[in-house]
């Protein structure tokens, strides 16, 4: 839509930022991206993001949308033309929202625990990742995307964590590809698509980001 | 529609279990209620929700639907041509997304209004329990609903939580409307609406819901001590620490049904 006006605020390293980035990407959409300095939040931020003052924040023709899935979904229905990424039918639609849910209350806090913690604690997080990807790989199947035959909101909603696997396997000292091969190549399928190409972090960067933070965090 | 076959799995004094029935309620939908026993779960749902063995479980045709807002969307989405819940455009459809978010993530787990919370966690709690109605608040201004001038998906994931005001106020000694005056309009308001009325708990019989659950956990801890009383003192003191952390994360879990 000619004369829309798209802002993404958010970081470098948030696998958050990234899904609203994909989605944006999938869609062909031309949006600014502003980098947030967390430790230093700009006024803008904390205008339009009051409640959480957390990234990333879709900004609309002014309008601000928080919450990274909630932005996605809005995303996928203003932009409903191009590359649908959530399915049409509502029972696939709820099974979609499901492990995207899923992705959302497992992943982020057991891929923390990994690089968080050590010792026991971190012997069971690493586990526990491993456990949550298998059940990934089993929702997957035998598909080429959790959408189906196409790239979908599932894939959006995980595809950014991919960048962080080489931090949380240097840290937790496994190999997902070894673990859980399929799940490695669905990642692989997804990255040579430009629209997650571009979004994706360099994980090398991923990885000295989460050093950098464990110093200034006073964890070993 | 004829030939439809609609089944909950739920718990009674569920929140999230009310606010299914509620939706349901809203669209006219005929269903058949399962109450689920959380400590001794039924094969249905062990079957249905394999992946977090929790309620509320939605059986649409034999076909499960999960996690209590995304069977709201899904009644909403499949029931649409009645008392719409969510609003058409996409960007009131995202705020509405947001609050729902936001109550889920402010009002239930994080509250330790049990029975064995006391002092400064029990403060604590309140606090931040009463700071969340407040943004509440400040979100339904003069409105007479969250959705506007009509009872929509915002009003359905909240009103539930009404149900376990009175058990919270008792294990609190706290007043919450005293505190938060619209909020309590908001709810009296609500609960005019039969959809409401019918699908909450009775507030009683939450407290007392809660108070069993405590009292099953507190019997188990006086048996242990009562046998091990010519044992080890140090054994003693670390498993009741354990069964101390065992109190708390299966009072979270009733809590979250």
């Amino acid at each position: 839509m000619a004369g829309d006006k798209v802002v993404v605020l958010g970081t470098y390293v948030s696998m958050f930022s990234m899904r609203a980035q994909v989605a944006l990407n999938e869609k062909g959409i031309e949006y600014e991206k502003k980098e947030e300095d967390l430790a230093n939040k700009s006024p803008l931020f904390l205008e339009m993001n009051p409640v959480h003052k957390k990234i990333p924040v879709l900004i609309h023709n002014g309008k601000p949308v928080c919450e990274s899935l909630i932005i996605v979904q809005y995303i996928d229905e203003v932009w409903h033309d191009k590359n649908p990424l959530l399915p049409s039918d509502p029972y696939q639609r709820a099974q979609a929202r499901f492990w995207a849910d899923f992705v959302d209350k497992k992943v982020y806090d057991c891929g923390r625990r990994i690089w968080a913690t050590k010792g026991e604690e971190k012997e069971a997080a690493k586990k526990e990742f491993i456990g949550i990807m298998k059940t990934l790989e089993g929702e997957l199947g035998n598909k080429p995307y959790f959408g189906g035959e196409d790239f979908g909101y599932v894939d959006v909603a995980l595809i950014p964590f991919y960048c962080w696997f080489h931090a949380y396997e240097n840290f937790g000292n496994f190999k997902t590809e070894t673990e859980c091969p399929k799940l490695v190549e669905w990642a692989k399928r997804c990255m040579q698509r430009e629209s997650v190409s571009k979004s994706l972090a360099d994980p090398h960067k991923i990885y000295e980001f989460v050093v950098s933070l464990k110093k200034k965090l006073g964890i070993e | 529609m004829a030939g439809e076959e609609v089944i909950l799995l739920s718990v009674y004094a569920s929140m999230f279990s009310m606010r299914v029935r509620i939706a349901l309620a809203e669209k006219g939908v005929k269903y058949e209620l399962k109450e689920e026993d959380l400590t001794n779960k039924s094969l249905l749902l062990l079957e249905m929700n394999s992946v977090h063995k929790k309620v509320p479980v939605l059986l649409h045709n034999g076909k499960p639907i999960l996690e209590s807002l995304i069977i709201v969307q899904y009644i909403d989405e499949v029931w649409h041509d009645k008392n719409p819940l969510e609003p058409s455009d996409p960007y009131e459809r995202a705020q509405a997304r947001f609050w729902a978010d936001f109550i889920d993530k402010k009002v239930p787990c994080k509250i330790s209004l049990q029975w064995a919370a006391k002092g400064e966690e029990l403060e604590a709690a309140k606090k931040e329990f009463i700071e969340a109605l407040k943004v509440l608040e400040g979100e339904l201004g003069d409105k007479p609903y969250f959705g506007g001038e009509e009872f929509g998906y915002v009003d359905v994931a909240l009103i539930p939580f009404y149900s376990w005001f009175h058990a919270y106020e008792t294990c609190g000694n706290f007043k919450i409307g005293a505190q938060c005056p619209k909020f309590a309009a908001w709810a009296k308001r609500c609960m005019q609406r039969e959809s409401v009325s019918k699908s909450l708990a009775d507030p009683e019989k939450v407290y007392d819901f809660r108070a069993l659950t405590g009292l099953q956990i507190f019997f188990i801890i006086y048996m242990f001590d009562f046998y091990c009383l010519n044992s080890l003192d140090f054994i003693r003191s670390q498993v009741r620490l354990l069964l101390n952390f065992v109190i708390r994360i299966s009072s979270k879990q009733a809590v979250c049904y």
